[in-house]
């Protein structure tokens, strides 16, 4: 009898191309790119001579640097010099005949989120950007992780990546989430209980019956915050869920390959007796709205509980806080909903089901970014904008925004800002700038309650 | 630099890389924390690279989950180009960790209390032999491990695409027989 695997075990051995005593030649299915990294990949790989190995099979997407205003042009960048990093990207692209999603094509939007909507991103593929939030990708069942640049190039070259196999984890949870409670919630919850470094570089399955009652925008983002948790990646099998929505996407398997596709898609689970290095049980009963207090998303708990009495002190310096001091006191001078965490179609709808009819707090900057053209597009048909719009909500175009200061417009330094985003580091998402992170009902409870507030108890 | 979790956006503030290119970053090395203001560069004095005993050093001894978050190379970029050659942690953020032995910088872990110990050594003299394996302080010795890939980059000096093209008709031989099993991902 064949040993017991894991989907990860099948997902490694399906693109083995060799191996030695230092690891494996993984072959790599997918390559996407940004201008902020991706674009010196191309660069050096211009500059060494080297072409790519198959450019139909390699994405570059404009997302991180490029303006959030509505009516922004091709080249405008939130960042200063930040055109340059636009401009420059799309003349290698183009000069390197991969496939380009720029500043006014109609896909454009962030790398994770555009991946999933058009079928770039598949069950059992391998796909690396250099980007460490690629591990989202894992929620479609594929086996998906971020890279540095120089390994970008080696990908792009030689269509695969040297690598050490990690360790495995998995995690499980049971029960089924509080109404209110969110993957994001969740996954805070996770890093918050077992530390930032708690995934051990592992790649990680999650799976039980939270999991599989999860639609794949709120898996995306269960995994989108793997990498926050020290995980070299994030998956989760491919069900009915997930297969209905990928059909007929204009980069998945046409008509002709559907059934192949599927039934090879099928052995895309973990096998009964198979072994993990580390295994976590989750009861997602217990977990409540969570939000960051502190500089790492590890610094998270229950909004409605105090400030730790063993609280980092330096990031609570940073914070302006004091253990015992209450998330639901704090008043907030600024909220954001967008990111590849938190900017896609249910997670607006979320958002503005809570503003609908009411008002952004005086003094509170609120801005709302969706994740993709697309969304945008399906946000506006619903009305959705002129919710936000009309709560006080700025309305921008698509792009990693407000998620990290690159220079340019932000929020003040000092300001309390909630934020619907992945990271909570100092001066994130500017110089000084106070960030929670939390899911994007509670971003959108606490803009209309001028402090943090949890979502259907504004005043608590 | 003994606090948990020190991020690459900490490494290299993102407003700090300015051009699509691998140099010019040693200046934004830590800026949030090495500079008094965003806008005034004169080195905050409290910041432990800007104090007399540790100028000029190539080896961090750092907290665990050193160089977590963003992807960015930048931040290896830029510690290489400021001069360190190698970092001693618990643990790295793993895509840093990759991303260290390609541009010439060790990632060294240690046992947490080994690492305590020698950052309670310091300022003094830390060094590092690659070939055994070993950090060495006073009279302590410490074992590491590294993988063989890194290893080979770090000393040998490998350059890891032309290695791998001495694969290529392997890769082709595989993308052959997967485009049998899997045709519906090569597209064109």
């Amino acid at each position: 009898m064949p040993t017991a695997q894991t989907l990860f075990d099948k997902l490694w051995a399906q693109h083995v191309v060799a191996s030695d005593k230092d690891g494996d030649l993984i072959a790599i299915d997918r390559i996407m790119l940004h201008e902020r990294t991706g674009g010196v990949a191309l660069k050096s790989l211009n500059e060494a001579g080297y072409t790519v190995q198959s450019p139909a099979r390699v994405f570059a997407i404009m997302d991180h640097v490029v303006s959030f205003k509505t009516d922004r042009g091709r080249d405008d960048s939130r960042a200063p010099g930040g055109d340059v990093f636009i401009t420059q990207t799309r003349a290698m692209a183009n000069g390197a005949g991969i496939r380009l999603i720029d500043t006014d094509d109609a896909r454009q939007g962030i790398v994770h989120v555009v991946a999933p909507e058009l079928g770039i991103a598949l069950p059992g593929l391998s796909i690396v950007c250099p980007d460490s939030h690629t591990c989202s990708l894992g929620a479609l069942g594929a086996l998906a992780w971020g890279i540095g640049s120089s390994e970008a190039e080696h990908a792009m070259v030689t269509g695969t990546l040297r690598m050490k196999r990690p360790p495995q984890m998995r995690i499980r949870v049971s029960g089924a989430l509080q109404s209110g409670v969110t993957a994001k919630d969740l996954v805070l919850h996770l890093i918050a209980r077992y530390g930032a470094a708690g995934g051990q570089r592992s790649a990680i399955e999650f799976s039980g019956e939270v999991v599989e009652a999860m639609d794949i925008e709120a898996r995306l983002t269960l995994c989108n915050l793997a990498v926050e948790f020290s995980a070299f990646t994030a998956i989760i099998a491919p069900d009915e869920t997930l297969l209905a929505g990928l059909r007929g996407k204009p980069f998945a398997p046409g008509e002709n390959d559907w059934a192949a596709a599927t039934d090879k898609w099928s052995e895309l689970k973990t096998d009964v007796d198979a072994r993990f290095d580390h295994e976590i049980e989750l009861d997602a009963s217990n977990v409540r709205p969570t939000v960051s207090w502190g500089t790492s998303p590890e610094h998270s708990g229950p909004i409605d509980q105090p400030i730790p009495a063993d609280g980092d002190p330096r990031a609570l310096a940073y914070m302006g806080l004091a253990p015992g001091d209450r998330l639901t006191e704090l008043y907030i001078q600024g909220a954001f909903i967008g990111s590849c965490t938190n900017g896609r179609l249910s997670d607006l709808r979320a958002a503005a089901a809570i503003l609908r009819g009411s008002k952004v707090a005086p003094g509170v900057r609120a801005v709302c970014v969706p994740g993709s053209q697309a969304v945008r597009r399906a946000a506006e048909a619903e009305g959705i904008d002129e919710v936000f719009k009309a709560a006080g909500f700025e309305w921008g175009a698509p792009g990693c925004a407000m998620c990290f200061y690159a220079g340019g417009e932000t929020f003040a330094p000092g300001a309390r800002v909630i934020s619907s985003t992945n990271r909570n580091f100092e001066g994130r998402q500017g110089p000084g700038v106070r960030t929670h992170l939390a899911s994007p009902a509670t971003v959108a409870a606490s803009a209309i309650a001028g402090r943090i507030a949890c979502a259907g108890q504004g005043n608590t | 630099m003994m606090q948990d979790n020190i991020d690459t956006d900490q490494i290299i503030p993102s407003r700090e890389m300015k051009t699509v290119g691998r140099t010019g970053l040693a200046d934004g090395l830590f800026a949030g924390w090495r500079y008094k203001t965003t806008t005034d560069r004169t080195p905050d004095p409290a910041f432990v690279l800007n104090q007399r005993e540790y100028s000029g050093t190539s080896i961090l001894v750092a907290g665990e989950n050193f160089g977590c978050g963003s992807s960015r190379e930048h931040a290896v970029w830029a510690l290489a180009e400021y001069g360190i050659r190698a970092i001693i942690a618990p643990s790295f953020g793993a895509i840093f960790q990759g991303n260290c032995p390609r541009n010439g910088i060790a990632p060294i872990v240690l046992a947490g209390e080994d690492v305590t110990w020698l950052a309670a050594q310091l300022p003094g003299d830390v060094s590092i032999d690659l070939p055994t394996q070993t950090v060495s302080c006073a009279d302590h010795q410490f074992r590491f491990e590294l993988d063989g890939f890194a290893k080979r980059l770090l000393i040998e000096g490998l350059d890891p695409i032309a290695l791998t093209l001495k694969s290529a008709t392997q890769i082709a031989a595989y993308q052959a027989a997967d485009c049998e099993q899997r045709p519906w991902l090569y597209i064109d």
